[in-house]
C-alpha cells in the first residue's frame, strides 16, 4: 500500500512570525491553528487527531489537546527536533488512510526571540561531549561544514552564496523577518562564532507559530483551498550526537529523499520548488547532495552564481527559509507551509510559474533526524 | 521470556572510574572484534553484549574541527575536535599544545589524560610531532 496521493493538506496558516510580544509559545500555535482551520473551512469540533512538539514543553501534545478544548483520537508528540512535523505529516496520511482519523491538524510554536532572544531548549549536551564544551548545536554544523570544506574543497564564500540566496528571496516576501540587501562580502565579514560558520551563516532567532489541516484526498476537494496532496515521505535516523555521525558529509537525508521520491514516483529532477530546513548554510549544500540535486561533493558549486537563488535555474528557500524569513527555534512547519503556498500559486512576487510539484526536507538535533516530503497539485496525481 | 541481568554498574560509569584513575580505555566485541566508543552495554555493530575495556594506542587523526570564538573575559577561543583513534572509533576532543590557526584536519594527535572545560578529567589530545 502506498501513501501516494491518499490525503492533502487543505488549509495552511501562519501566525505570529517575526516577533509575537506578549504571547506565549502555546498562544502563537492556537493562533496558527484558527487560522488554519478558518483557511481549510473546518470547525475546530471536526479536529480528531493532532499533532505537535514543542521545544520546552515535553508533554506539547497533552497541552494543544487541552488548549483546543478537544479530545482528540490521536495526538502524536513525536520528538525528533526540527524534523518532527514531516514526520507528523506522515503519520497523518496513515491515520487518515486507514480511516483512524477523519481531520488532523499538525502545528507548531514558539515566542523564543520575545521571551528570551536566543533558542529555547530542554536538549544539553551529551555526556561524550560536554567536557569539551561545543556550542549546541552550532559547533556541530561547524564541525560538518569544516569536514566538507576539508574533503571537497568547500569555499567560504559558496557558504555565503546560500545566506545571500535566502536574502534574496526574503527581499521578495513580505513576511520575511530581514529584508536588508546582503552580500557575500557581508556574509564573509560577518563575525565569527565557531570557525567556520559566522553569524550570518547561522538562522535568525523569531518567533513564528504556523499549522497546517490535513483529510483524505476524496474529500479534499471540498474544501475552499486547492488541495496539496501529500505524495511521498521518507525518513532517516543516523545519531543523535555529532560525534557518533559516521560521516559527517552525509546525511540521513540521502535516505529519507530517496523514500520519498520512490513513494512519490518522482526524481530530484522533476521537482519544481525545493523547501530544506537551513539553519545553517551547510545544511543547504548537504541536503542538495544528499537529496540528488547534485551529486556528492558538488554542493558548494552548485550554489555558486545566483543557482538557488531569484532567478536561478533551482528555487530553494523561496520565503527567505530559516536564514532570513523566520526561525522560532524549529524550522519544520514553514518549509511545508511555503510549500503550499507556491503549489497554491499564493506566494506573489516570489511565486514560481507552474509550480506543480513541491520537496520539503526537515533536519533535527545536529543532522541527526532528516524527513523529507514530497507534495503536488491535482495535476501530479 | 528473558530476563537480561547485567551486573554492577554500568559502561558509563565503568568509563567515568577509569578515566578518574587516570587511564583511558576503550571498548572492544569478543564477538565481533570491533572497537566501540563511546561506552555502552552491547556492540552497535554485531549487537553482542560480551564487550571487555581494553587501552587504546592514543593514535588519532583530527577529522574535523571547529574554534569556538569567545570573549577574552570569558577565557578566549578554545577548539573542539572529533578525532579517529586508529582503532576506527571516533570522539570529540580537544587539541592542546598549539596555537588555534595551526590545527588542522587531517592532524596526527595523542591522546593523554587531561581536563575537560570544567576542570573535571577528559581525553585530550596534542599533535604527534610535539608530542615526540
Amino acid at each position: 500500500m502506498s501513501l501516494r496521493g491518499k490525503a492533502a493538506i487543505v488549509g495552511a496558516a501562519l501566525a505570529g512570525c517575526g516577533e509575537a510580544h506578549g504571547r506565549t509559545s502555546m498562544e502563537i500555535t492556537i493562533e496558527a491553528v484558527h487560522g488554519a482551520l478558518a483557511d481549510a473551512g473546518v470547525k475546530l469540533s471536526q479536529v480528531d487527531a493532532i499533532a505537535t512538539c514543542q521545544p520546552l514543553d515535553l508533554l506539547s501534545g497533552l497541552t494543544l489537546a487541552q488548549e483546543l478544548g478537544i479530545n482528540p483520537k490521536f495526538t502524536m508528540n513525536n520528538r525528533m527536533g526540527g524534523s518532527s512535523f514531516l514526520s507528523h505529516t506522515m503519520w497523518a496520511a496513515m491515520l487518515l488512510e486507514l480511516g483512524l482519523a477523519e481531520t488532523v491538524v499538525i502545528c507548531y510554536g514558539s515566542n523564543q526571540r520575545t521571551a528570551s532572544g536566543k533558542l529555547m531548549t530542554a536538549i544539553g549536551l551529551p555526556t561524550y561531549e560536554a567536557p569539551y564544551k561545543p556550542m549546541f548545536p552550532l559547533s556541530s554544523y561547524a564541525l560538518a561544514a569544516d569536514r566538507h570544506m576539508h574533503q571537497f574543497g568547500t569555499t567560504r564564500e559558496q557558504l555565503a552564496d546560500v545566506a545571500v540566496a535566502a536574502r534574496g528571496w526574503a527581499q521578495k516576501n513580505p513576511e520575511a523577518f530581514v529584508r536588508d540587501p546582503l552580500t557575500r562580502e557581508d556574509v564573509i565579514a560577518s563575525r565569527l562564532i565557531s570557525d567556520p560558520l559566522r553569524v550570518r551563516d547561522c538562522c535568525l532567532v523569531t518567533d513564528g507559530g504556523a499549522a497546517l489541516v490535513m483529510r483524505r484526498a476524496e474529500v479534499a476537494v471540498d474544501h475552499p483551498q486547492p488541495p496539496v496532496y501529500f505524495l511521498g515521505g521518507g525518513e532517516g535516523t543516523t545519531h543523535r550526537d555529532i560525534s557518533e555521525m559516521a560521516d559527517l558529509t552525509v546525511t540521513g537525508a540521502a535516505q529519507s529523499g530517496a523514500a520519498a521520491m520512490a513513494m512519490a514516483g518522482v526524481s530530484a529532477a522533476d521537482i519544481d520548488v525545493v523547501q530544506l530546513y537551513d539553519a545553517f548554510t551547510i545544511n543547504v549544500i548537504l541536503f542538495l547532495e544528499d537529496l540528488g540535486f547534485c551529486k556528492k561533493g558538488e554542493g558548494g558549486a552548485f550554489v555558486e552564481g545566483g543557482r538557488i537563488a531569484p532567478g536561478g535555474d533551482l528555487p530553494v528557500n523561496t520565503n527567505g527559509g530559516g536564514l532570513s524569513c523566520v526561525h522560532p527555534g524549529m524550522y519544520g512547519m514553514f518549509t511545508l507551509v511555503e510549500a503550499v503556498r507556491q503549489l497554491r500559486g499564493q506566494t506573489g512576487e516570489r511565486q514560481i510559474d507552474g509550480a506543480e510539484l513541491a520537496l520539503c526536507h526537515g533536519n533535527g538535533g545536529v543532522l541527526s533526524s532528516q524527513v523529507t516530503n514530497i507534495l503536488g497539485t491535482a495535476a501530479t496525481l | 521470556m528473558t530476563t537480561n541481568t547485567f551486573e554492577g554498574p554500568g559502561p558509563d560509569a565503568q568509563f567515568a572510574e577509569i578515566l578518574s584513575a587516570g587511564d583511558f580505555r576503550i571498548q572492544r566485541c569478543g564477538d565481533c572484534n570491533a572497537h566501540i566508543f563511546h561506552p555502552r552495554p552491547i556492540c552497535p555493530e554485531c549487537g553482542s553484549g560480551d564487550l571487555s575495556w581494553v587501552a587504546p594506542s592514543g593514535d588519532g587523526t583530527i577529522y574535523a574541527k571547529t574554534i569556538v570564538h569567545r570573549r577574552a573575559e570569558k577565557g578566549g577561543d578554545y577548539n573542539v575536535v572529533l578525532v579517529d583513534l586508529a582503532e576506527g572509533v571516533r570522539m570529540m576532543s580537544r587539541v592542546e599544545g598549539v596555537e588555534p590557526a595551526d590545527i588542522t584536519t587531517g592532524m596526527a594527535v595523542q591522546a593523554s589524560i587531561g581536563e575537560g572545560m570544567n576542570g573535571e578529567p577528559a581525553v585530550v589530545f596534542t599533535p604527534t610531532e610535539a608530542a615526540k
